[in-house]
């Protein structure tokens, strides 16, 4: 049998049932978090308060909308196909989550006497982990696109298939030159790299390497100014039109889960991970300093919904082939050059 | 000769041209820009007002629940039942039922009063001619905009009502604001 990939580091089973649950409570309550901060900062950004009159704050607001969307009624057209129809949102949600288990907050720490690895898993193949399940994310919208039979949904999928190709081989050599500084595509290692004295955060060396990175991360989760396959204005939410209930209350997690983890992934792979400049964090605040970190890109996400209109079609494509793929190319290639000289 | 606009012209400024170094200027300088303009937004503040608590002030002129007047020296009502108001009413929301002042009973300052005044205000467009054609000035528009009920029958506001003293609910507008 040939391995696929090899895991850094193994625990026992009951550990890694029990991370797993962990990592997957906190960051799910994330999702609320960023639904609520993400009315609430557009709001500023339009003279607005956003909504606070749920709870203190507006705090309880992510509750009463998802209370409302779970209350309501199943409705599936009748020229849906549907076990796909139900499929396509529990494959949208799958990904996401499935993803997020790569998130390393921190390396293996000292819990109580158990070396614990504060990741759900750390591969060697981890970034290509990674695009595996991103490029699978789309499965469950063109699927829920088309299988919804409707005009609206069909067009906001094919949007999403067009999306998709055009931006991840951009995104994908966009990481060529961080992987190609660090020697390895395990995450936890990529972090490492970013540390120590003589090791900078691969955000400096590696800047149009992150530029594009982001900006295909916007395109990857369907945010504006790439919110193509549900441009509410012109296909009326595209792929999920046809969709209600928790089936979308599914699809709308699952986007949140994703802004999430491609902020994480952003932190991890860009801005040093747990560590800080000049200082040595101790290690029982490398999870908060990664959420921190990503918390600050996630408020980038939201800066950028409010600021820039959504592009057109053949724009996002002509930006992903005729800009992104030539720029990845030759920041790879420079960074290969480099690499072997120096 | 090419013409000259001299002093008077106006600056133009006018998107980059394409190009190569143009349009990664316009990609990325001008994301930039607009980053920064919707940031100052966030910085200039909330320009809500959170209205059940904080009422949004009115103009003096603004035109709200009617009100009827008295004399203030004599208590008597100004109204003197002549219905111009409901004539000129538009919407045709005004009722207005006269009857004759006696010796015993001086209800207004004319020969005969309104026995029955009453305006749908479900009706009403709140245009201002009842008080514009009023020969005494004894409608006028008040500044209260809070008028939703639960009945569409407790929207027919009586003479009663119309001549109580409204609580001041709206806060006029000051000089300036």
């Amino acid at each position: 049998m040939t391995t696929v990939a090899e895991v850094g580091y193994y625990e026992a089973w009951w550990i890694q049932l029990l991370k797993a649950l962990v990592i997957f409570i906190a960051v799910f309550q994330l999702v609320p978090v960023v639904l609520l901060a993400e009315r609430k900062v557009l709001g500023r950004f339009q003279h607005r308060y956003g909504p606070n009159r749920t709870g203190p704050y507006g705090a309880l607001q992510p509750l009463a909308d998802i209370g409302k969307l779970l209350f309501k009624q199943q409705f599936r057209p009748r020229g849906a196909v549907g076990w796909m129809f139900a499929l396509a949102p529990a494959i949208s949600m799958f990904t996401a989550v499935a993803t997020m288990a790569l998130i390393p907050f921190s390396d293996t720490v000292n819990i109580f006497g158990t070396e614990v690895g504060l990741y759900g898993i750390d591969p060697s193949i981890g970034i290509l982990y990674a695009f595996a399940f991103g490029g699978l994310a789309f499965y469950g919208l063109v699927l829920g696109g088309w299988s919804s039979g409707s005009k609206y949904s069909f067009l906001g999928s094919m949007r999403a298939a067009a999306q998709l190709i055009s931006y991840e081989i951009a995104q994908g050599l966009a990481l060529v030159g961080v992987v190609m500084m660090a020697g390895t595509l395990s995450l936890t290692e990529l972090v490492a790299a970013q540390s120590g004295p003589g090791n900078v955060w691969f955000i400096i060396p590696q800047f149009v390497g992150f530029i594009i990175f982001l900006v295909a991360g916007f395109a990857e989760t369907n945010r504006p100014p790439f919110d193509l396959p549900e441009a509410d204005a012109e296909l009326v939410q595209g792929y999920s039109t046809e969709y209600g209930g928790g089936r979308f209350a599914a699809y709308y997690a699952a986007e949140y889960l994703n802004i999430i983890v491609v902020s994480a992934f952003v932190a991890t792979l860009f801005l040093g991970g747990w560590n800080l400049p000049f200082v040595a964090p101790p290690e029982w605040t490398h999870p908060l300093i990664v959420l921190g970190k990503t918390i600050a890109i996630l408020f980038l996400f939201l800066w950028v919904r409010a600021t820039l209109p959504r592009l057109r079609y053949d724009q996002l494509m002509s930006l992903g082939w005729k800009v992104f793929l030539p720029l990845a190319t030759v920041n790879a290639l420079v960074t290969a050059i480099l690499v072997v000289v120096l | 000769m090419a013409y000259d606009p001299g002093a008077d012209v106006i600056e133009v400024v006018r998107a980059p041209k394409a190009g190569p170094a143009r349009a990664s200027y316009r990609a990325f300088g001008e994301t930039l820009r607009g980053l920064k303009t919707t940031m100052a937004r966030w910085a200039e503040g909330t320009h809500t007002f959170q209205y059940p608590e904080e009422k949004t002030p009115v103009y003096p002129r603004f035109r709200g629940r009617h009100k009827l007047h008295r004399f203030e020296d004599t208590g008597l009502e100004k109204c003197v039942g002549c219905s111009l108001c409901a004539a000129a009413c538009p919407a045709d929301c005004i009722r207005v039922v006269a009857a004759e002042n006696t010796e015993e009973t001086r209800v207004s300052a004319g020969e005969r009063y309104a026995a029955v005044y009453e305006i749908n205000l479900s009706r009403c467009i709140f245009c201002g001619y009842c008080e514009a054609a009023c020969p005494f000035d004894a409608i006028t528009m008040g500044h209260d905009y809070e008028l939703s009920d639960y009945n569409r029958s407790d929207l027919i506001f009586t003479k009663e009502m119309l001549l109580a003293e409204p609580l001041e609910r709206t806060p006029l507008r000051r000089a300036g604001e």
